[in-house]
């Protein structure tokens, strides 16, 4: 099915396409599927494409001349059967340790909600969830399919430091933070791995659209694969996901 | 190779900035003022690409122990090379041993200094520009060695006289409609074009908030892209400029959109100076 889509410009090189509001994998496999005919297509002057929870970002090199020509074009585009698009999406394993060392808010989470601290890790650890995009930070990736179980909202004072790997959740999000920074959500855990590394081609191991679960992991495997991802020989699990 | 001596209040080495990873969640970064720092470049022959220093209201005292030229362009922050003035916007012949320094600031907030060929700093993803989490260094530090390409010598390419476009005085922001402008009511929409803010003192690199507020209704929107130039608007009706180190995503609602020349005359602007928002 194609959506009824919103065309707007966004400065003088920039188109926003906007899809209806939601945070919705029907939309996000959409934005996907536009956003690979568009790279395929290799329209002259698009410079980068950049995709959210319902929009997609087409910025050009040049000042657009005629705002209604690029539409046109990128539309006739949109409408056109998907053919010929082939990119293939991964399910991630992501080590996460759910002990107190790292899970600061873990024992509060579980008294607000008037559950047990393992039943918040089992429900954590046995959602498969969607990457929709990242940003905020690099390599934060904003995460759908969190159990409306596990809402929490945001802390009312966030943290000035909140450790690289930490696992949390905000309001209906959950996420994980590839530096440290400033932050507000409810700690949960920590992931020993990289999730952004300015040095390698690729930053960021997960693509838009990829999938990721949580497992849980011992202080004592934390530390183990904290030695291997620090020695940069370690292999991060992760499997094909037939469409 | 260059020694900083002093850093100044914020200086640091910036290009045109970081393209292509911003689907990583990777700022753009780069100059602030591109046309300032564009200036500098272009008048020693050097690639629009090549690295200079950012400085920023104060400037740096750097020692220089091999020959090159410079150029410095953007804010007026009284440059000297061993103590006598120099000018802006001119290729000037650096002897090893010349110390380069800086005095009173006189107009705008950033200079730009380009050096023959472009510093040759850590390159993280494509890009000399520093941020932090990218590149080691977020700004430049006191007995810092800065590399440059010795190779070259003289003056660089020779250009007939460049006219500078003085524009570090102009008041008018020239804006588009936002993604989210519609949303406003029209006396909201008046007021923001028609009344002037006052850039107040959260003013850096990645944002520049307005002290007047704008009362609003609007809702937080689903986190959507953000550029350098797009103005937030905040629930409690802060507005919020975005500039080069703003994150790739943002979920206020997005009112305006500066025009790109407009970036740069505002960062030429500083705590206190007034803008008007210029509708197109």
């Amino acid at each position: 099915m194609s959506y009824k889509l919103t065309y707007k410009p966004f400065g003088e090189r920039s188109v926003l396409i906007e899809w209806p509001l939601g945070i919705d994998e029907n939309i996000l496999s959409d934005i996907i599927v536009f956003k690979e005919k568009i790279k395929t297509k290799n329209i002259k002057g698009i410079v980068e494409l950049r995709s959210s929870f319902n929009s997609l970002l087409v910025i050009y090199d040049i000042f657009i001349d005629i705002f209604e020509d690029v539409v046109f074009t990128l539309n006739q585009l949109y409408l056109q059967k998907k053919q010929d698009i082939s990119f293939s999406l991964k399910q991630w394993k992501i080590p996460v340790c759910y002990e107190d060392t790292f899970a600061v808010d873990l024992k509060e989470v579980a008294n607000e909600k008037g559950i047990s601290k393992e039943s918040i890790v089992e429900i954590h650890s046995n959602t498969v969830y969607t990457v929709y995009f990242i940003g905020f930070l690099p390599g934060f990736m904003y995460l759908g399919g969190l159990n409306e179980k596990l809402y929490t909202p945001r802390k009312s004072t966030p943290r000035l430091k909140v450790l690289k790997g930490t696992v949390a959740i905000g309001g209906g999000q959950t996420g994980i933070y590839p530096s440290e920074s400033p932050g507000g959500w409810n700690i949960i855990g920590n992931s020993p791995i990289e999730f952004f590394n300015p040095q390698k081609k690729l930053p960021c191991f997960a693509n838009v659209g990829d999938k990721i679960v949580f497992k849980p992991i011992s202080l004592k495997e934390y530390m183990d694969i904290k030695t291997l991802v620090d020695a940069g020989v370690y292999q991060l699990e992760s499997e094909i996901i037939d469409d | 190779m260059i020694r900083v001596l002093k850093t100044g209040l914020y200086s640091s080495i910036q290009d045109l900035g970081r393209h292509g990873y911003q689907d990583y969640g990777v700022p753009y970064s780069g100059v602030m003022d591109i046309y300032s720092a564009s200036i500098a470049n272009i008048q020693l022959g050097n690639d629009a690409h090549a690295a200079v220093i950012e400085i920023t209201m104060t400037g740096p005292t750097l020692e220089f122990s091999c020959e090159t030229s410079i150029c410095i362009s953007g804010a007026d922050i009284s440059p000297k090379i061993n103590g006598t003035s120099i000018k802006l916007n001119k290729p000037i012949l650096i002897k090893s041993g010349d110390i380069v320094s800086f005095g009173k600031l006189v107009s705008g907030f950033r200079a730009y200094l380009a050096v023959l060929g472009g510093f040759k700093t850590e390159n993280v993803m494509n890009s000399y520009s520093m941020y932090q989490g990218i590149t080691k260094q977020s700004t430049l530090f006191k007995n810092d060695e800065l590399l440059i390409d010795t190779s070259l010598k003289g003056l660089g390419i020779k250009h007939a006289a460049i006219k500078v476009i003085k524009r570090h005085t102009t008041k008018q922001i020239e804006v588009f409609k936002g993604p989210e402008f519609y949303k406003l009511p029209k006396t909201q929409q008046n007021i923001l074009v028609t009344q002037g803010f006052t850039i107040s003192k959260e003013n850096n690199r990645m944002a520049y908030q307005l002290k007047e507020p704008l009362t609003n209704n609007l809702e937080p929107i689903i986190t959507s892209s953000v550029l350098p130039g797009t103005v937030q608007l905040t629930p409690s009706g802060k507005l919020i400029i975005l500039m080069r180190d703003c994150q790739t995503t943002g979920g206020y609602p997005r009112i305006l959109q500066l025009k790109e020349a407009s970036i740069n005359i505002l960062a030429q602007k500083f705590t206190g100076n007034m803008i008007h928002f210029n509708l197109i």
